[in-house]
């Protein structure tokens, strides 16, 4: 495809402005991984099934590999990069690390950003709200129940702040 | 996953979609949400030359009450759906945004796109068959409006033109004493019902069935008003054996597919009880009980 074919995308990307000039078919988790070289959000299925490659755009979670990246022109996107502060883990990955909320982590950023997104539509979330909120996100290790915990961890955290 | 390559074509307003869409010729699609569209597109099953996308149109996703009427713009997302005041008014209405897929497809999925698409499977067009819905939509030459009854003509097909497209969703508000529910039943979260009911019904004097519809879902080519399960009840008192009937008779009139959901036979076993238990929560509702309803799936 030549460049002229290619198409400019700006946006922000866990606070900084990015752009790259993309096949419009680059979809958005290619761009954050393959353009600006953030390989925390994963592909896992690639199907629009597993939550693997989910991010925040514009305060919400999407699945990364189910959005063109043309289609986030001007967005605010906030990956598993952007979480931390000053090298400060946020509350939400504090919680999943002390309830051994993950075994092979690969679907970790895909949980932390639903769980991020959960908290901030609903700071104490009911067991079946928290089920709700994390049923698009798939994890083939832990069982869930330690992701629940660490669920319930950090909403009792971010309550305190 | 790669989609075959297209060019993209951002409109700034619905004239200017329907032009590009005229200009760019029968290659090309729109897309909204894209839930159902890009993964479409990345198993090669839809290859469109062009997509043209209406996300960036203005005021495209409000949802207001008029007159009556719940207006949802076409690009009202499914999350917002949920959230919104107008979905309290319509409980039927709640269960189905509630509930279609998981959270990141509902804060990207549309209630246009949904019905545009007229996937089989999909959720909207079974729910919204039992109210009183109108699709306004525009293309070149102007607007139209029409009913959702002559919407759908078959599987991933309406009667929506090449260059013609949805640019809002109305809905009447309900009459007194009216309930209903949806019922979808899945594997888990992210994927389609293997079969969904909808009910609505509007009670008379003693328990009475003054009024009612039933639309079977992802059992047939397009959602399925069934009709004769409708006329054991419309009129009659709703006694539970009358209820069976008609869960019986919805049950003849599904025409599932033997699938990875399911067979034939299971299928209609399931729809004839969601049928059931989706008469009995719209009765409920419509005696002014607070039931929770939608789509079910183990975990939840």
């Amino acid at each position: 495809m030549s460049d002229a074919e290619k198409i400019m995308v700006r946006l922000r990307v866990n606070g900084e402005p990015r752009e790259a000039l993309v096949e419009p078919r680059t979809l958005l988790v290619e761009l954050l991984r393959d353009h600006f070289n953030l390989t925390g959000t994963h592909i896992g299925c690639d199907t629009t099934y597993c939550g693997a490659c989910t991010v925040l755009l514009n305060g919400r979670t999407v699945k990364s590999c189910t959005v063109f990246a043309p289609m986030a022109e001007g967005g605010e996107i906030i990956t598993v990069e952007g979480l931390s502060k000053s090298g400060k883990l946020h509350p939400v990955q504090q919680a999943f690390a002390e309830c051994h909320g993950l075994q092979c982590g690969f679907c970790t950023p895909g949980l932390l950003l639903s769980t991020v997104h959960l908290l901030s539509k609903t700071p104490k979330p009911s067991e079946k709200e928290i089920r709700k909120g994390i049923a698009g996100n798939t994890c083939r290790c832990t069982g869930y129940q330690n992701i629940l915990k660490a669920v319930r961890a950090a909403a009792v955290e971010m309550e305190k702040r | 996953m790669y989609a075959h390559p297209f060019s993209y074509h951002r409109a700034g307003s619905l004239v200017e979609a329907s032009k590009l869409l005229q200009q760019l010729g029968e290659e090309a699609r729109l897309i909204a949400g894209g839930q159902s569209l890009i993964p479409l597109m990345k198993m090669r099953m839809a290859r469109p030359s062009a997509l043209v996308d209406i996300n960036f149109i203005p005021g495209l996703s409000e949802i207001r009450r008029s007159d009556g009427q719940l207006r949802f713009g076409a690009l009202a997302r499914h999350a917002d759906i949920e959230a919104s005041d107008a979905a309290l008014l319509i409980p039927i209405v709640h269960d189905c945004a509630a509930g279609i897929a998981d959270v990141q497809v509902r804060n990207q999925g549309t209630i246009g796109g949904s019905l545009a698409e007229a996937d089989p499977s999909g959720d909207w067009g079974a729910v919204l068959l039992t109210l009183d819905t109108s699709v306004r939509c525009s293309r070149p030459s102007g607007e139209r409006t029409i009913a959702l009854d002559d919407f759908f003509k078959d599987a991933y097909t309406t009667v929506l033109g090449h260059d013609e497209l949805i640019s809002e969703i109305i809905v009447k508000q309900l009459v007194k004493n009216s309930g209903g529910a949806y019922l979808a039943f899945k594997r888990s979260a992210p994927v389609y019902a293997t079969a969904s009911a909808a009910v609505q019904l509007t009670l008379g004097d003693n328990d009475t069935c003054k009024d009612v519809r039933i639309v079977l879902g992802c059992v047939g080519l397009t959602a399925i008003r069934a009709k004769e399960a409708e006329e054991t009840l419309r009129g009659k008192k709703l006694e539970e054996k009358r209820i069976e009937s008609a869960a019986e008779a919805a049950r003849v009139a599904a025409e599932p597919q033997d699938d990875m959901r399911g067979s034939a036979d299971y299928k209609r076993v399931l729809i004839a009880a969601l049928v059931k238990r989706a008469i009995g929560i719209a009765v409920r509702r419509a005696r002014g009980e607070q039931v929770e309803a939608g789509h079910e799936y183990v975990g939840r």
